[in-house]
């Protein structure tokens, strides 16, 4: 059944959550599947666009861990739990889409850290963790705008730039979970 | 009322520039840009942001820089800052901070208002000078 003939709009989400993880991870193999053009750019622009990649990507490991971090919290609470961790699907197929294009590249991606640095003595209530995961993508839309012009691949900016428009999409949400205007103006910055 | 109350309970994670300069708050706003990647108080995918002024690029102990960064001999300050925040890579090519700058004269003057005030915050002071 459709999530959009489901009686109930709760069980369409959950329907939709259920199934939007596996629906990226197709998307981004699909985002560079074939395409060769990335290993035939010159040496200097590739160098470039791995450092770009990889910078994305260490980026990418942190929001996972930080997703995990709400999870385990046990401040969140369904639905926001699941939320929270489709999101983090949706960063961890990030994660692959950038692992899979620096490997194309012939460069070598960075690894996730064994732990990260987070606020957790002020994550108190579940409003903090959405407050700390929305700075965070506030702050990776900012991240991903300012690289997109630096590639040297077309191909690369266009799969950055699908990046971005999701990780838009969950700050949205998690301003309108918060009570706050969920997108507050025309443009990102 | 609800939202004021998430907005008393929310104000973690990013410094607050209580008391600072106006450019000073309006840096905040824009320091939200920085926070994918950089804390005022620890290291992330950029380095900490306390006691940057006055720092030698590169210099943070432990912090994974690019080799160029190292090599840049680049002090901090007002004027390093706005011709880095300009262009990053334009100023240090090879560095790992891969973003387009930040365009806006202004803006870029009122972030680095923010990053001076910052080392008043109670979140750098808690550092102590030994670890900025």
């Amino acid at each position: 059944m459709s999530i959009y003939t489901m009686p109930q709009p709760i069980a369409a989400r959950r329907s939709f959550l259920g199934r939007s993880g596996l629906l990226l991870s197709g998307t981004a193999v699909a985002l560079l599947a074939g395409n060769e053009a990335l290993a035939a750019k010159t040496s200097g622009e590739s160098h470039n666009d791995v450092q770009i990649l990889n910078t994305a990507l260490g980026a990418e490991f942190e929001a996972i861990a930080a997703y995990q971090l709400g999870a385990e919290s046990k401040l969140l609470e369904k639905p926001v739990l699941d939320l929270a961790l489709t999101f983090q699907g949706h960063h961890k197929a990030h994660a692959e889409l950038l692992s899979n294009a620096i490997a194309k590249l012939g460069g070598k991606a960075v690894m996730a850290k064994d732990t990260y640095n987070f606020p957790v003595n002020q994550l108190k209530v579940q409003a903090d963790v959405l407050k700390f995961a929305a700075q965070l993508e506030q702050g990776a839309v900012s991240a991903y705008l300012g690289a997109v012009p630096l590639f040297g691949s077309r191909d690369l900016a266009k799969a950055a730039a699908s990046i971005l428009g999701d990780e838009a999409m969950h700050l949205a949400i998690l301003r309108q979970a918060l009570g706050e205007v969920p997108v507050p103006s025309a443009f990102m910055s | 009322m609800r939202r004021l109350m998430l907005a008393g309970a929310l104000m973690c994670c990013v410094a607050s520039p209580a008391g600072a300069a106006p450019e000073a708050i309006r840096g905040e706003q824009v320091y939200t840009r920085c926070v994918a990647c950089h804390a005022p108080a620890y290291d992330r995918v950029g380095p900490h942001h306390c006691g940057v002024f006055g720092r030698r690029a590169g210099s943070v102990a432990g912090f994974d820089y690019s080799p160029a960064m190292k090599k840049s001999r680049i002090v901090w300050n007002e004027k390093t800052l706005d011709r880095f925040l300009t262009k990053p890579l334009k100023m240090v090519p090879g560095s790992k901070m891969t973003y387009d700058g930040v365009a806006d004269r202004k803006d870029r003057a009122d972030l680095i208002a923010y990053l001076k005030h910052l080392d008043e915050t109670p979140e750098c002071g808690e550092l102590g000078p030994q670890k900025r």
